[in-house]
């Protein structure tokens, strides 16, 4: 059996979830219940808006649907007809790509934005420009201080938008207190479905549409509504308290992981510790051992990490993230992502850190015999 | 009181349990991303993605390259009008130049209306009074340099199925790309795009028994149809639609389409028989009534119907327990008379009745024939009076 330590890219489905998306699949199912299907879909995706604004501490019509959190990223970056887009260089490349000609504001080496510089690009006047920061990042983990970018922001008359998909039921999100002006979210995060995503939209702001027809979500978004995977979504709203406050837990086993890794190797790289993080989340480089060759060596030994982002997991190229802190290509291309969840146990930690060690002692033989 | 008989397919068809059983090992134990093919978890997802990825293909004559998945059809007409005709304005020779058909559904008719704001010249073709697209206009028309043309290849409220070869034939003599909304038909009428000259083609799952939440857009490899997303992000499906892909929801829409395939032909005859048998009793109890739109050459599930002096609105609320729909499902909250009608030049008070009844793969004759006293009942001024 295998053990799953990727949560940043997918989280199982939970239970509410699954429960959730079991009794939507017998009105999907019966052609009696379709008949009223409209209700019974409007009753779904209304219930899940207020769950969902109750969670994040926006209203009811902040929120628009769609089909992942990439689809909502470029959604918060079409706020208003601002034409300057300022984003800063860690971001995701669900922001990264939707924002041609963006400005970067750089990262210092514990992995935070420089908020000097951003100052700097956004001058006296920025009623023009679009800021995007995410709120932590999806490979190391590192919390950016959006609250205070927030203000640097709004006194020169720009506005935020803030990806939240990776600290989404890992931090609690308060888009009022965060101070954004619009957030993306999506599901399978907090351990909803695949295919769910939200866009939120504060004080009455809304975006240039992207997929116009049919008039869904008030001409935000148009198509018809993915009905399970919303209710699954709501399904794991409910549970998202009990996955917040399980937050102590998994980070006791990061600890423990990291802990346990610095023993073996004590000058072992582990990327933005100097830096408020996520706590399920661990960027640790193996020197000398490219990040291909030692996921594919763990999955061999029953453990499912990741060499980053698992959109580009596809090809083989030294991450942004890292570069942009500053570590050198050597240490970013070596370097994995474990990432843990509420269902990790210490004993599957303990087991990785075995792997880990039985990975890095034959590296270690191999230098050895290497220099003979 | 009796149960509610479903009759509306052409807004959505209820979920085939084959397909919604081959969903669950994907919301279970196989929930990886797709995307994440470095270890076990996401490689067992990802070789489900492709697999369906290749049912969805057999179904439409393609090569399972040639598909792209979305979030639905409304996302795939959106790609490929937007995608398609700004490939052509930026990175080609900059014709600028779209025609669609009058009748076409409200999400390319937008999408294609939307290109002006970018300078982009939209021409809207008439359509004939049984409800095909004029091809003389089209013909017409296509004597002015035109990157993209979008014809659906069945209504979606009146179920008539366009001449797509010969339009195929048209646009690409005239250089121009065929972009077909196939929502209705595909899973419904046996579709090859591979033996016609259509260069993109919109497919829902969820009008062919499968899940809400995914669709597919067809892109031509030969001659290669190109286009641009219209939003990007990790790179997925070749760039053209970045997002992790929802491996349950596709999976559910392979099996759909592979179920479709080998069942179509069978269950075409059974609805259209129904669709007989329906008129039939009508007739039988004296309802009066004009189908909107050809009877041959439409899509076997589908009927639209105006009963004399009587409003749509109307006879849904004298048959409450009859699911139908006076025109396409988003739009139908608003009440207002159809524009698929009155592009097809029916009378006021034609379009005022126009109620679209849609048959399935769970209608049973039972149904058929309840529902079609309930209406005929509902639609007669002397059993109101009673």
């Amino acid at each position: 059996m295998t053990v799953y330590l990727d949560y940043n890219a997918a989280a199982p489905l939970s239970s509410g979830a699954r429960a959730a998306m079991t009794a939507a699949m017998e009105h999907q199912a019966n052609p009696s219940s379709v008949h009223k299907y409209g209700r019974y879909a409007h009753q779904v995706i209304e219930g899940t808006r207020a769950s969902l604004a109750n969670a994040v501490g926006a209203r009811y019509e902040d929120i628009t649907f769609t089909s992942s959190g990439t689809e909502a990223c470029a959604l918060i970056l079409r706020l208003s007809n601002r034409r300057r887009l300022i984003v800063s260089a860690i971001e995701h490349s669900a922001v990264l790509g939707n924002a041609p000609g963006a400005s970067f504001i750089p990262v210092k080496n514990n992995g935070q934005i420089d908020c000097d510089f951003l100052k700097h690009l956004l001058g006296k006047d920025a009623s023009d420009a679009v800021v995007a920061l995410m709120l932590a990042n999806n490979e190391t983990g590192v919390i950016q201080p959006v609250e205070e970018v927030a203000d640097i922001v709004h006194s020169v008359g720009g506005l935020l938008a803030v990806d939240c998909a990776q600290a989404f039921g890992k931090l609690e999100i308060d888009i009022g207190s965060l101070g954004a002006d619009a957030i993306a979210l999506s599901a399978s995060k907090i351990g909803g479905p695949l295919g769910v995503g939200a866009a939120v939209f504060r004080n009455g702001l809304s975006p240039k549409p992207m997929i116009l027809g049919g008039g869904q979500e008030r001409g935000i978004r148009g198509g018809t509504e993915n009905v399970l995977g919303i209710a699954g979504f709501n399904g794991a709203l409910t549970e998202i308290s009990a996955r917040l406050s399980s937050s102590e837990f998994v980070c006791d086993l990061r600890n423990r992981l990291e802990d346990s890794i610095r023993r073996i190797h004590p000058e072992c790289f582990i990327a933005g510790t100097e830096a408020p993080r996520l706590s399920n989340t661990s960027a640790i480089s193996m020197t000398g051992t490219r990040a291909e060759t030692q996921v594919i060596a763990f999955d061999l030994a029953g453990f499912a990490v990741s060499a980053g982002a698992a959109c580009s997991s596809g090809k083989v190229t030294s991450s942004h993230v890292l570069m942009a802190m500053g570590v050198s290509e050597e240490q970013a291309s070596s370097t994995i992502r474990v990432s843990l969840g509420p269902e990790t146990t210490q004993e599957e930690v303990d087991s990785f850190v075995r792997a880990w060690s039985d990975l890095y002692g034959k590296k270690v033989r191999n230098d050895v015999s290497g220099l003979d | 009181m009796t149960s509610a008989i479903y009759l509306d397919y052409q807004a959505t068809t209820p979920m085939d349990s084959r397909a919604l059983e081959a969903m669950l090992p994907f919301l279970r134990q196989d929930f990886g991303n797709p995307h994440s093919t470095q270890h076990q978890f996401g490689q067992k997802a990802q070789l489900a993605v492709e697999a369906a990825r290749g049912k969805i293909a057999r179904l439409i004559g393609a090569d399972s390259r040639e598909i792209v998945f979305t979030s639905g059809a409304t996302e795939s007409n959106n790609l490929a009008i937007m995608g398609a005709a700004r490939f052509r304005a930026r990175m080609g020779d900059g014709v600028k130049r779209v025609l669609v058909f009058a009748f076409e559904h409200k999400c390319v008719l937008e999408s294609a209306l939307s290109l002006k704001e970018e300078g982009f010249e939209v021409e809207i073709l008439p359509v004939t009074s049984e409800g095909f697209a004029n091809l003389d206009a089209l013909r017409q028309a296509l004597k002015k340099p035109t990157s993209l043309v979008s014809l659906m290849a069945a209504n979606n409220e009146i179920g008539t199925i366009q001449p797509i070869e010969e339009a195929g034939e048209l646009t690409r003599a005239a250089g121009a790309l065929l972009h077909v909304d196939a929502a209705q038909a595909i899973g419904k009428i046996p579709m090859n795009f591979n033996n016609m000259c259509v260069d993109l083609a919109s497919i829902s799952a969820h009008k062919m028994y499968g899940p809400k939440g995914v669709g597919a857009l067809y892109v031509r490899r030969r001659p290669r149809a190109r286009l641009l997303p219209i939003f990007q992000g990790g790179g997925q499906e070749r760039g053209l639609r970045s997002g992790t892909i929802p491996a349950a929801l596709c999976v559910g829409f392979g099996s759909a389409a592979e179920i479709a395939l080998g069942e179509m032909e069978t269950e075409a005859e059974q609805l259209l028989l129904f669709r007989t048998q329906f008129c039939n009793i009508l007739e039988n109890l004296g309802a009066k009534f004009k189908v909107n739109g050809s009877l041959t050459n439409r899509l076997p599930g589908n009927l639209n119907l105006s009963f004399e002096g009587i409003s749509a609105l109307q006879v849904m609320k004298n048959a409450p327990n009859i699911a139908i729909s006076t025109g396409s499902a988003c739009s139908s909250a608003a009440v207002e008379p159809s524009y698929v009608l009155q592009a097809i030049s029916a009378s006021a008070a034609d379009a005022e009745g126009a109620l679209r009844i849609g048959f399935g793969r769970m209608t049973t004759y039972a149904e058929i024939e309840s529902a079609a006293q309930t209406l005929a009942s509902a639609t007669s001024f002397q059993s109101s009076d009673d």
